[in-house]
């Protein structure tokens, strides 16, 4: 009798491994600001397609790449997303692992967007201000010193006369790597002390973010960064675009090097602090799991990713139009990664 | 006179006791109030909890619908007349509904006039529509008046979450203010219950989302849980309790027990992620594997809440029945189980609650996801409670701001439903020696 349970309790407990293997469903991972936009396009599909919903998960971009190149077998994600491009480390690391066929397709842009609350004073900052503001170490009388900068009107009289506080994403963070990558990296040059400088010495230079309690890092949340700065008004917040268009009544965005943050200044590339979104594509899941061609098909369609289609409803700017025609073409012949 | 001297000393003494003794009484007497004081500030903040919670939240149990009279037009649904379900299926009922708003907005027939109209109602009125067609296609050719769901920014709107003016950011032109108020004005609009709350799984439009799937998902990972962590946990504290002796190894093992209730619970998450899914290859995302991991976190609990009720059956019970004839296996299995059932399942549950608000395990075997479909087996990929309301917390939309809430007020029903019926069942059968 009881080993009679035990038998059925094993039979039944293979059954549901086995049935677990045929997956016909999507899997999706990567980095939270793509996260808005795919789970969007992701539950438009799984309405008319009459596929299964794909499932996401926001991971971030770093650990978005890392399960997807952890394998080619099913039990792998079939997509990431990612707010940077995939770097040569990562591809080798996808190419060990036997994920040598991958499709990169760019969706549009994200501005970067240096928010505060509206009843905050209103900033209005060039990139170097920003460096001097966030950078770990700032060239001061010829040599590198400790960030001293404690109010923004230290920088430049200019500036309000508050504490710096910025709030932005943790260092895993692809948010945080076009940061550094959009707003950093072409500062520091600028600056002839660091200019001086050559390999690591310069890298270390321009990319190390303060530590000292004035970047404040938020992990993978948004509505976080959003609470803090609606209760501390002077407070900066690093918001990707799509938060700002969703919560214009509550934040407003910083003017930087000129440019305001607004859809038409993303798109024609005037606003500085912009970067392309991506997804990558397990090539060799196309066609073992039912879908991926309809999905990457629907996230091109002009009616999702096209001027004025349903994403950019959701913050996402559109790509110029010869592009999109590129980017649409890649769900039919699927052009191998070109780094 | 040795009297007097003998008086006075006397009542110095009883002075000195006297003024002794109203040192300990008063010492006692704010001892009492640190007490008290203790548990206002423990209610004190239990109450700002539910405040906020419930004041953010009650709002998302109504949502914002509008009466319109749809005419169930043949030749937009069905233009064959053959009753094909894949072409019910695939009508375009958002004409049906820009018909029966045109009808009562002639003025907004331009092309702007149709985009604002679009952005009224919510995508979840289409599918409305498409469920009573298919369910019922005699209403084809009917007329009906039907409260369909707005979207979330005008749900948002008429429950004053959102500004009206532009200045402010809000997103409405003033004819769409005009129209939204003619509709409220004439009765058409009003908040009736969110039905999609509690009937569908989650959707990154505000107004269709719902906690279904999460609820399916949290129920299908408890029954997992229960289903292995009651019988190990009873069967290690029996062992452990009635048949193990006292040496060194029986001690080691406690100690690890006791080690593992306070291991923070991400730890477990992690070894799931290592051996359920790396070694054994079980998918990722599955409440069956959530419930693998909670059983982890679960079955300490268990253990030692079993150990203390065998602990407390008397040992006379016990010597009777061995002086009966009972062997070892009966006096446990007739005698001292049955009256520590009682402590052991007031134990399981609190054990059960506790895995049904965990989400730190459930973030590393890809739980933490966007799910839109129910699950069906425990293998699909589903979400669970505290998972969905971490989502909801990290969404841009205004409207999930009510919905957060109002997902954790149907957790803390949950937990309070658990926490109660474990009470009850300690009231009802436990005995007293």
């Amino acid at each position: 009798m009881q080993a009679k349970t035990l038998i059925l309790a094993t039979a039944a407990l293979l059954a549901l491994m086995t049935a677990a293997e045929a997956r016909d469903q999507i899997k999706i991972v990567g980095s939270s600001t793509v996260y808005p936009f795919s789970t969007v396009v992701a539950e438009q599909f799984g309405k008319t397609s009459g596929f299964k919903t794909p499932v996401v998960e926001s991971t971030g971009t770093g650990g978005g790449l890392k399960l997807f190149c952890a394998g080619a077998d099913e039990n792998s994600p079939d997509i990431a997303n990612a707010s940077r491009r995939i770097e040569p480390s990562e591809v080798a690391a996808c190419a060990t692992n036997g994920v040598k066929q991958i499709t990169e397709v760019v969706i549009g842009y994200d501005g970067i967007v240096l928010a505060n609350a509206k009843a905050g004073p209103t900033y209005t900052v060039t990139r170097e201000q920003l460096f001097l503001a966030t950078a770990k170490t700032v060239p001061q009388g010829g040599k590198l010193v400790p960030n001293p900068y404690k109010k923004w009107s230290e920088i430049d009289p200019g500036l309000p006369r508050e504490d710096i506080v910025v709030f932005g994403p943790a260092s895993n963070h692809g948010t945080r790597d076009a940061y550094v990558e959009l707003v950093m990296q072409p500062a520091c040059g600028k600056f002839p002390e660091i200019k001086a400088l050559t390999g690591d010495a310069r890298k270390v230079a321009c990319d190390a973010i303060r530590e000292d309690g004035a970047y404040v890092e938020v992990a993978e949340n948004y509505t976080l960064i959003l609470q803090k700065l609606l209760s501390q008004p002077h407070s900066v917040g690093i918001l990707t675009f799509s938060y700002i268009d969703q919560n214009g009544d509550k934040i407003k965005a910083a003017m930087v090097d000129g440019q305001i943050a607004t859809y038409d200044n993303i798109a024609s590339m005037q606003y500085p602090v912009s970067r392309p979104l991506f997804f990558y594509v397990k090539k060799n899941h196309i066609g073992v799991i039912p879908g991926i061609k309809e999905y990457v098909a629907e996230f091109t369609s002009e009616k999702a990713f096209g001027k004025t289609g349903y994403l950019t409803d959701k913050g996402l700017i559109a790509l110029p139009d010869a592009d999109r025609k590129t980017e649409a073409d890649k769900s039919k012949d699927w052009p191998n990664l070109q780094l | 006179m040795t009297e007097m001297v003998e008086q006075m000393r006397i009542s110095a003494v009883a002075e000195k006791v006297e003024a002794r003794l109203r040192k300990r009484y008063g010492v006692e007497r704010r001892f009492r109030l640190y007490g008290v004081a203790a548990i206002a500030v423990a209610l004190t903040f239990l109450a700002v909890l539910l405040f906020s919670v419930l004041s953010q939240g009650v709002s998302a149990f109504r949502q914002n619908e509008v009466r319109l009279a749809i005419s169930f037009d043949p030749a937009v649904i069905d233009p064959d007349g053959r009753r094909d379900h894949a072409i019910l299926a695939n009508a375009d009922y958002a004409a049906l509904i820009r018909q029966a708003l045109l009808a009562h907005f002639p003025d907004a027939d331009d092309r702007t006039g149709r985009r604002e109209l679009s952005r009224l109602m919510s995508q979840g009125a289409e599918l409305e529509l498409r469920k009573l067609v298919l369910s019922d296609p005699s209403v084809i050719g009917t007329r009906r008046e039907l409260w369909l769901p707005v979207t979330a920014a005008v749900d948002q709107l008429a429950k004053g979450h959102i500004s009206r003016a532009a200045e402010q950011g809000g997103q409405f032109s003033e004819r769409e203010l005009a129209r939204f108020d003619v509709l409220v004005a004439q009765g058409l609009l009003q908040p009736r219950f969110n039905k999609w709350l509690f009937t569908q799984g989650d959707s990154r439009q505000p107004e269709m989302a719902g906690l279904l799937g999460a609820i399916v998902g949290s129920f299908y990972a408890l029954v997992v849980t229960l289903a292995l962590s009651f019988p190990l946990g009873v069967a290690t504290a029996v062992y452990l309790e009635e048949f193990a002796g006292t040496n060194r190894w029986t001690d080691l093992v406690e100690v690890n027990i006791n080690n593992l209730a306070a291991v923070p619970s991400i730890v477990f998450g992690l070894l799931g992620l290592e051996i359920f899914l790396n070694l054994f290859g079980l998918p990722r995302s599955a409440p069956f594997v959530g419930g693998l991991c909670l059983t982890l976190v679960s079955l300490p609990t268990i253990i030692i809440a079993a150990r203390v009720s065998l602990k407390a059956v008397p040992p006379w019970i016990r010597e009777a029945a061995v002086g009966l004839g009972a062997s070892r296996l009966q006096v446990v299995s007739h005698h001292v189980l049955p009256l520590a059932m009682p402590g052991i399942l007031t134990g399981t549950i609190i054990g059960m609650a506790r895995a049904v608000g965990e989400s730190a395990p459930l973030l590393m075997i890809g739980m933490v996801a966007f799910i839109v479909d129910v699950p069906a087996t425990p293998m699909d990929p589903a979400t669970a409670l505290p998972v969905q309301i971490y989502l909801w917390a990290a969404s841009p939309e205004r409207a999930f701001i009510e919905r957060t809430s109002a997902a954790i007020l149907v957790l803390l029903c949950f937990l309070a439903a658990m926490n109660a019926a474990a009470i009850y069942l300690r009231k009802r059968f436990e005995r007293r020696w």
